[in-house]
């Protein structure tokens, strides 16, 4: 047991210094572009090895709807060169910062043949294996709308519509309720104060009337001698002999 | 009355149904070798079918957004019915499910409508509607005839 948990730790202190982890490249998804401006395609990798001296990057073009891809960009030995003979001849700018672990192209003056899917290769000696990332070129006359902003806009107009209507008229209802409801206390009101008065004077002059309501609760002393149709006088009387019996 | 009600709601159920597949899958023009709108176009190469994600006129956006709100507005009136089923008092009308039912049926409306008169915009005349877009014009008398249903019938006990 003991063996095995030091065998493990070994192991584990052997795999820990040495990153087994491969470096990742990042570029954009998509670029837009208008005709005959300049665009920026960014490219920049993480690596787990500090940014050695003989970092590479290259770039390569692939047209929209061909298979074939060509190399329109190298960085390499701290030299950048770019391309002098293919469709990007005297139009690629290197305005990146390989110190920064930055390898961004400037294509300029832009043409509908240059809609296509640019990849970024970068690689920092020994740390070279990874995954080339793409970025497609898109150049419009005009830069159209956005996918699904008009979309959202008139979804959520709508339904703001409605869940306004639906607050208005729970409002006017709740309002138009309290109208009524304070209405018919102050009338209410009037009434009650009305039949409390008379109710007590019906009380006062029937009192030898059995109540439906049980009387008071008395201590036990008392509760033999007290009936229900007594009066209060009476009551007290009792309640002094019985005191002063005691 | 029981096979009534089941009729008015598996009415509702199919229009929703209707709705549902109209909007989801994106069928809405066929060609030979590629179905296009509303949110992808997909094309059938050699290999097999790849999809691109579709255009974003401004057109094709007011049609999504008309048929989402379709079905938000169906899904509502169902749940509307069910309430007013146990809240209504005996007599009364389904007016607020009908209400939403029509709406529904008119955001499908307005939608398919948009969609015939502005696709030549972007669609070459080779290609002809798919049967995403037959739907959407079925699910509209569906929906409008329910919502009358709602409108006109009467809760009875």
């Amino acid at each position: 047991m003991l063996t095995f948990v030091a065998l493990a730790s070994l192991l584990l202190l052997g795999i820990v210094p040495e990153q087994t982890e491969a470096i990742s490249i990042y570029t954009g998804w998509e670029r837009h572009a208008l005709l005959g401006s300049d665009v920026r395609l960014s490219c920049s990798f993480f690596s787990w090895r500090g940014t050695s001296d003989d970092v590479t990057f290259s770039w390569t073009y692939r047209p929209d709807g061909s298979r074939d891809s060509i190399s329109i960009f190298h960085y390499t030995s701290g030299q950048a060169y770019v391309d002098n003979k293919g469709p990007f001849r005297d139009r690629v700018e290197f305005v990146g910062n390989p110190g920064k672990r930055d390898g961004s192209i400037l294509i300029k003056n832009l043409d509908y043949n240059d809609n296509g899917t640019f990849t970024c290769d970068a690689k920092n000696p020994p740390d070279i294996v990874g995954r080339p990332s793409s970025v497609r070129l898109l150049v419009f006359e005009t830069v159209p709308i956005q996918a699904g902003v008009i979309t959202g806009a008139i979804i959520g107009v709508v339904l703001g519509l409605l869940v306004l209507i639906v607050v208005i008229y729970y409002l006017m209802r709740f309002l138009v309720a309290r109208r009524v409801f304070s209405l018919s206390v102050s009338k209410h009101g009037k009434k009650k104060r009305e039949g409390t008065q008379a109710r007590q004077a019906s009380s006062l002059l029937s009192s030898r009337k059995p109540s439906p309501l049980p009387p008071p609760p008395l201590p036990p002393l008392l509760i033999r001698s007290i009936t229900p149709s007594q009066t209060t006088t009476h009551a007290t009387a009792r309640v002094l002999s019985h005191a002063g019996a005691k | 009355m029981l096979l009534l009600l089941l009729g008015i709601v598996l009415l509702h159920i199919a229009g929703l149904v209707l709705l549902f597949v109209s909007t989801i899958v994106s069928v809405w023009i066929s060609g030979e070798t590629s179905t296009s709108d509303l949110w992808q176009n997909c094309s059938t190469i050699s290999v097999g079918s790849h999809c691109d994600p579709g255009s974003a006129g401004e057109w094709i956006q007011a049609v999504q957004a008309l048929m989402i709100l379709s079905i938000i507005f169906s899904c509502l009136s169902l749940l509307l019915f069910f309430c007013q089923l146990f809240t209504l008092q005996k007599g009364g009308r389904f007016f607020l499910t009908g209400t939403f039912q029509i709406l529904a049926s008119l955001f499908v409306m307005s939608g398919a409508i948009i969609y015939t008169l502005m696709s030549p915009q972007w669609v070459p005349d080779t290609e002809a509607f798919g049967y995403s877009y037959i739907l959407a014009w079925v699910a509209f008398p569906l929906a409008l005839i329910s919502g009358l249903i709602y409108v006109i019938l009467r809760k009875r006990e």
